[in-house]
């Protein structure tokens, strides 16, 4: 690991009250969560609990319809005027995002791109760095994530590990405080599961803010410095994965550990 | 069926039947392909009346060849090619940038841009291109001066309508707006084809709105565009023929002044106009192959092969069939 991609200073991130509807179903019900700077936290909950939506909340992907998120005490997405919250333009907005990584289930890396370029992108298009600076980076941070090699490849060549590992590298070049992860592993081989976790786990050693939406209990447990479950849009119940996982408070809970387990 | 079923089940227990078992096993054994007679009559049938319209296409005098090595290259001739192609160029180009302005309003969350760019689209997929250019062509009749201003206040620059409209710009102006029309659907087309995900994933990323369109979205999105696109460039060469309705000599033009002065040679100068237009779309699908082969760098594991691999790999496929035909 090199000194240059070690330059990430973890951030704080806090959901205070978040509400979320379509039309008159509640995906989120007022969730409030305090993820501190360089802390590893997993979001568990059955499917359809709110759990991605939350995790999309945070980097505005979606809008809370009530409710605010802010990162290092910077609301995201709005600014406070008066006794009101009012929407950031987008621009302010992307702007933002440059902050927050954001690793998705089914990659999303763009197609028509190396590898090299899917990493180098953002770097240069959000004017943090120039076009060598980005690719120098893009280099050191595959080579983290175990694919020097395969730089000049596109993304369909890979197999879906390697690219979910490549989607990684690419949230890691805008040097992130938080990085948010929606289910990395869930459309994986069983047998390219571990390579991706790995990956994760080295970042989680590194001190970076990680939030994590997984069904993988096993890995929660050992990486996890707090668990979140979350059902009907609401957090049931929180804490360390030594109480959360293993000493469950509330019924469904432990109702949906039996099945996931 | 006569058996009963569990008749049928015990089969499976019996010995295989002994009649014309092969004595090796199968593996060892050659598969030799089905004969296909009916292909190999429908083949020699086509071939047959193939050859019989070629023969009449050289021999039948009708066609007047020598006429036609005459016209094929005249300076009259190729001057009309010339603005067939300056035409068709300026047209597509102007009509492609049309097509995607009017694609990203009808894309638009406004709804008056969807609503002026539908009506837009609406209108001059109606008119018929020959109403347009006659149209345009008596368009500085009807406004004798263009002005860029403010409806009803102050112009800041004024055009003399008849100095601007040039023969080549109305044919030009005439068919971008056509194009433009049919180019808008084939670019929204293309757009709404781009996988959701990728627009989450650059905007997750905070690329700028203008970069996220021009480097993530619009690139994925040539790869349907240009199939419509180069179908509608195709329409576009030969609609060029309609320019010469309002005085402009383009190939057809040509071919069609140089028809009333030389009434016998009528054939000869249309069959130099097709095999024009012939070599024309030639030209046009040989750079559709490659623009489609460099849109599709990504999309597929191993880019579609060029035709002189086809024919490397072809002839070294041919070689190692005879070397093993001979062989046995």
């Amino acid at each position: 690991m090199s000194t240059e991609t070690l330059q990430i200073v973890p951030a704080a991130v806090e959901v205070h009250d978040v509400h979320k509807w379509y039309g008159a179903h509640r995906v989120l019900d007022g969730v409030d969560l305090t993820v501190r700077a360089g802390e590893v936290t997993v979001i568990l909950g059955p499917s359809g609990s709110g759990k991605s939506t939350l995790l999309r909340v945070v980097n505005h992907l979606e809008k809370p319809e009530i409710g605010y998120v802010s990162v290092n005490g910077e609301l995201i997405g709005v600014r406070k005027q008066g006794d009101h919250l009012k929407e950031l333009s987008e621009r302010a907005i992307l702007a933002q995002r440059s902050n927050i990584g954001f690793v998705f289930q089914n990659f999303n890396l763009f197609p028509h791109l190396t590898v090299l370029e899917n990493v180098a992108a953002a770097p240069v298009a959000t004017g943090k760095l120039d076009r060598d600076e980005a690719q120098k980076l893009a280099r050191e941070l595959l080579d983290r994530v175990g694919l020097a090699d395969k730089e000049s490849a596109y993304p369909r060549q890979l197999s879906g590990g390697q690219q979910q590992r490549v989607a990684i590298a690419r949230a890691l070049a805008l040097r992130p405080g938080v990085i948010l992860f929606d289910e990395p592993t869930s459309a994986l081989d069983p047998e390219l599961v571990g390579e991706v976790l790995a990956v994760i786990k080295d970042l989680a050693k590194s001190g970076t803010t990680l939030v994590i939406v997984t069904h993988e209990i096993g890995f929660a447990r050992e990486i996890a410095d707090r668990v979140v479950f979350i059902d009907g849009g609401k957090i049931v119940e929180q804490g360390p994965p030594s109480e959360v996982l293993d000493k469950p408070q509330h019924e469904r809970t432990r109702d949906f550990l039996s099945k996931v387990l | 069926m006569s058996e009963p079923p569990g008749a049928a089940v015990s089969l499976t227990d019996a010995p295989p039947p002994a009649s014309d078992a092969p004595s090796k096993p199968f593996a060892a054994q050659r598969v030799l392909p089905l004969r296909r007679p009916g292909r190999w009559i429908a083949t020699a049938v086509v071939l047959v009346l193939a050859a019989q319209f070629v023969h009449g296409l050289v021999t039948n005098p009708f066609y007047q060849w020598d006429r036609f090595g005459y016209w094929f290259l005249r300076p009259t001739i190729l001057d009309g090619l010339v603005v067939t192609l300056e035409v068709t160029a300026y047209s597509a180009v102007l009509g492609l940038l049309g097509g995607v302005l009017l694609a990203l309003a009808r894309l638009s969350k406004s709804p008056v841009l969807r609503a002026v760019s539908w009506v837009y689209i609406w209108t001059f997929r109606s008119i018929p291109l020959i109403v347009i250019l006659l149209f345009l062509y008596n368009f500085s009749a009807l406004y004798q001066t263009l002005s860029v201003g403010v409806p009803f206040g102050p112009a800041f620059f004024t055009f003399d309508e008849s100095r601007l409209a040039t023969d080549i710009v109305v044919a030009v102006v005439g068919l971008s707006l056509n194009q433009a029309a049919y180019a808008a659907e084939a670019v929204r087309g293309g757009i709404l084809s781009v996988d959701q995900g990728q627009h989450e994933a650059a905007a997750a990323l905070g690329l700028p709105k203008g970069y996220q369109f021009r480097k993530v979205v619009f690139p994925q999105a040539l790869r349907s565009i240009t199939p419509n696109y180069v179908n509608q460039l195709i329409d576009l060469v030969k609609a060029t023929s309609l320019v010469f309705y309002v005085s402009l000599l383009d190939l057809f033009g040509a071919a069609q002044t140089m028809g009333a002065t030389y009434p016998g040679d009528i054939v000869p100068l249309l069959l130099v106009v097709t095999v024009w237009y012939l070599i024309l779309t030639t030209v046009v699908s040989v750079v559709q192959f490659y623009v489609e082969r460099y849109f599709a760098r990504g999309a597929t594991r191993s880019l579609p092969p060029t035709p002189l691999q086809k024919l490397r790999t072809g002839v070294s496929d041919l070689r190692a069939r005879i070397r093993r035909e001979t062989a046995i």
